[in-house]
């Protein structure tokens, strides 16, 4: 298999991953109430202290107010008709690949993720999650070789409580919003990764999320945390099937950098979008945050998103360690009818810290796409400085994009400098590169890499060609 | 090589006729100038040829290589060896020179079945090019006319000419803009591209340039027509007599038609 193949599978064109898997799932009742959490807990065979924090959140979660203060407009989530648990049958623990619902691993190889090492890309190590529930987890031993530990977060929970216990919650408190909550009273699975002291992890950690199941939710939970001096890439991939209903992903993301640590995430979010008219498509509503706890210390968010009906998602960093670093690149690119609302925060608390935010925001067809930023930077963070650049660029007329940052300095040290641009993909441009012999829908996917190309280029090597590929596929026929 | 019936084009979607009955025959190996004031329609005659979307054409034809090609799409035309050096070279953020290069070629290339070259071949290829218009290499690396002065975005237009190596070029002012050296440059430049094969369509409303590239046709535009014919000498007429003297002949001929 081809380096760049997982990720041109990741991709596909006219939205390939539309198909669903025939598997038969647990009986899970639906709606959500303190019954439920505990038997989520329960099915997970879970500590007295995971089904605290469960019931804690879940208390919290009822006493809060689904947030509208964002720029989109959707039918809220039936809570008491979803399902929050859904994990397949035939899932005993997983020690090897034979134990794996052969329909399962069948849809990971049509996804272009085989879960067989051999076959696996040399250099990433997968993390596959169907639904609810981490189906398996390769090259476990030669990342254990290095110290790393990569594996589920249920698997966490059972074999290291104490850093789960230390960690979670701690960067994502239960009570942050309205669906981090929900997050943390139901999630069933996700990914866990614990880079030690003086570590460089010997390769790229991926985790691979698949919604199949028509009524479910899907709210996984990851936790990363890197230990002093070390580092570790990190890539999430994202499809699910075309329903005429929204499915709901609700995820929390965590990361914990110490002492010159460096945690580097990508995403590259491919969801189902829905269709010409709105209907159907995933909304994905998820809380990502990094700490950058240690001195020196250093987290880096990357985001291709391209797909889901709805995005409400701001990836921020909370630069506690004097000279921490935080950064943001993201694509984001809207077309029929997505709307996304998607930013970060850069929250500078240490002395010298450093954010720097780029933001490139592609809006076609009739959707709408908002960049949301806030920069703050406390008392005590002398010399803190930020930059931000968040461009727009509109295909066709009946789009929208919009900007809205916010900057907040307590510090008079403080430096922060922000830029916006909107520019419009015209046809002088277009026919420009037709007379050079190039088709319409290269000239756009030219056009809108050119105007995505610092953003790109921070992507994982193996991932950054597919990635061009996905912002053309994404954008075919969005003109004339 | 092309020629040109009877053609009329509006602005597709306002009815304003800017084209209204051209006609031209250019054989190839030849060199024709098409002179005429600012607002003559020049410059929507050159981008009508090539395909511009902005335009409908409402009657005549085009034909060229012996067929019509009024239903191709701009990027079929340049496949079959249209070129256009345009009076206002775009700008593309973000993609080098040598992106859109490498891709337009090699998409030209394969329309003909001809080999693609590999980035390391492409770029052996395109340095050689870069020194028939004396172009500094740095504009390889550099996103497609951003930041260009005028002058350099013509020369950049030349240099792509250059490598694409079209059958029929239609170069529109690419003289303003250029000072006095960098005409030269860009002119002997067009000169040794210019062969039995193919011909070029010189845009232009100053006769200067024509004293480094010589044509064998000199047309004058004036509201949307061919108006008068000749050979190079009409060029000097024109410099000494400006087009004022023309302007009747227009009525006549607009009358008549
Ligand atoms: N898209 C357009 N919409 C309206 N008028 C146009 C358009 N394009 C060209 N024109 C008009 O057509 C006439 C010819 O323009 P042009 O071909 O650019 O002239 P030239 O190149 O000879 O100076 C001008 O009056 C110009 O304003
Ligand atoms: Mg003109």
């Amino acid at each position: 298999m081809s380096e760049t193949k997982a990720l041109e599978s990741m991709i596909g064109e006219e939205y390939k991953y539309g198909f669903t898997t025939d598997v038969e799932y647990e009986d899970f009742p639906k709606g959500i109430n303190e019954d439920v959490v505990r038997l989520i807990s329960e099915k997970k065979n879970e500590p007295e202290w995971m089904t605290e924090f469960r019931l804690k959140a879940y208390r919290a979660w009822t006493e809060m107010e689904e947030p509208s203060w964002f720029n989109a407009t959707y039918e809220k989530p039936k809570f008491d008709t979803l399902q929050f648990y859904s994990a397949p049958k035939n899932k005993p623990k997983l020690n090897s690949l034979d134990e794996v619902d052969p329909n399962i691993r069948e849809t990971y190889e049509k996804l272009g993720i085989p879960l067989d090492e051999q076959k696996m890309l040399a250099g990433v190590a997968v993390d596959a999650v169907f639904d609810s529930v981490s189906i398996f987890t390769t090259f476990k031993e030669k990342l254990a070789e290095a110290g790393v530990i990569f594996c589920s977060i249920s698997e966490a929970v059972q074999d290291y409580p104490e850093l789960v216990k230390k960690y979670m919650g701690s960067v994502v408190p239960v009570r942050d919003n309205f669906y981090a909550a929900l997050n943390s009273a139901v999630f069933s699975d996700g990914s866990f990764c614990y880079v030690p002291k003086d570590t460089i992890c010997p390769m790229e950690l991926s985790t691979y999320f698949r919604i199949n199941n028509m009524n479910s939710g899907q709210f996984e939970r990851t936790l990363i945390i890197a230990e002093e001096n070390s580092h570790v890439s990190y890539l999430e991939g994202c499809t699910a099937p075309m329903f005429d209903e929204h499915q709901l992903h609700a995820a929390v993301v965590e990361l914990v950098a110490l002492d010159n640590a460096e945690i580097k995430y990508s995403t590259i979010q491919n969801w189902y979008s829905g269709d010409e008219e709105g209907r159907g498509g995933i909304y994905n509503f998820v809380t990502k945050r990094g700490a950058c706890r240690g001195k020196n210390s250093k987290i880096s968010w990357t985001q291709l998103e391209t797909g889901s009906a709805v995005t409400l998602k701001y990836p921020s960093v909370i630069l506690q360690g004097d000279n921490s670093v935080g950064e943001f690149f993201s694509v984001a690119v809207t077309n029929k009818r997505q709307q996304a609302d998607t930013g970060t925060k850069m929250i500078h608390i240490g002395k010298n810290t450093k954010s720097t935010i780029i933001s490139k925001g592609i809006s076609a067809g009739r959707s709408d796409n908002s960049y949301r930023g806030q920069v703050k930077i406390s008392k005590k963070a002398d010399n803190a400085r930020n930059y931000s650049q968040c461009d727009s660029m509109l295909i066709g007329q009946t789009c929208g994009a919009h900007t809205f940052p916010y900057i907040e300095s307590a510090n008079p040290t403080g430096k922060i400098e922000h830029e916006a641009t909107t520019s419009r993909v015209g046809e002088d441009q277009i026919f420009y590169l037709q007379q050079r012999g190039i088709s319409e829908d290269d000239a756009i996917s030219l056009i809108v890499n050119g105007f995505c190309k610092e953003v790109l280029k921070e992507l994982p090597m193996e991932f950054a060609v597919e990635a061009n590929k996905l912002l053309g596929i994404k954008l075919e026929g969005s003109v004339g | 090589m092309l020629e040109l019936k009877n053609l009329h084009a509006e602005v597709e979607g306002e009815g304003i006729e800017i084209l209204k009955g051209v006609n031209l025959k250019v054989n190839k190996g030849e060199i024709h100038a098409i002179m005429g004031p600012n607002g003559s329609g020049k410059s929507t005659l050159a981008k009508v040829i090539a395909g511009h979307p902005e335009y409908e054409v409402t009657g005549g034809d085009i034909i060229y290589k012996g067929e019509s090609i009024l239903e191709m799409d701009p990027d079929e035309r340049a496949h079959a060896g249209v070129f256009l050096a345009f009076q206002y070279p775009v700008e593309v953020p973000g993609v080098t020179n040598t992106t859109l290069l490498r891709e337009s070629y090699n998409t030209i290339a394969a329309s003909r079945g001809r080999e693609e070259l590999d980035p390391l071949e492409f770029d052996d290829y395109i340095r050689e090019k870069l020194d028939l218009v004396e172009m500094n290499p740095d504009f390889l690396e550099r996103s497609v006319n951003t930041g260009f002065s005028g002058g350099e975005k013509k020369r950049n237009e030349i240099f792509q000419m250059a490598v694409l190596q079209p059958t029929l070029s239609l170069l529109d002012e690419t003289d303003s803009g250029l000072d006095i050296d960098a005409l030269r440059i860009v002119s002997e430049g067009i000169n040794k591209l210019h062969g039995e094969e193919d011909a070029v369509v010189l845009i232009t409303h100053y006769q200067r340039l024509l004293n480094y590239i010589v044509p064998d046709y000199v047309h004058v535009m004036l509201g949307g027509r061919i108006v008068k014919s000749g050979g190079k000498e009409l060029a000097f007429e024109l410099e000494e007599k400006g087009y004022d003297w023309l302007e009747s002949l227009a009525k006549v001929n607009g009358e008549a038609k």
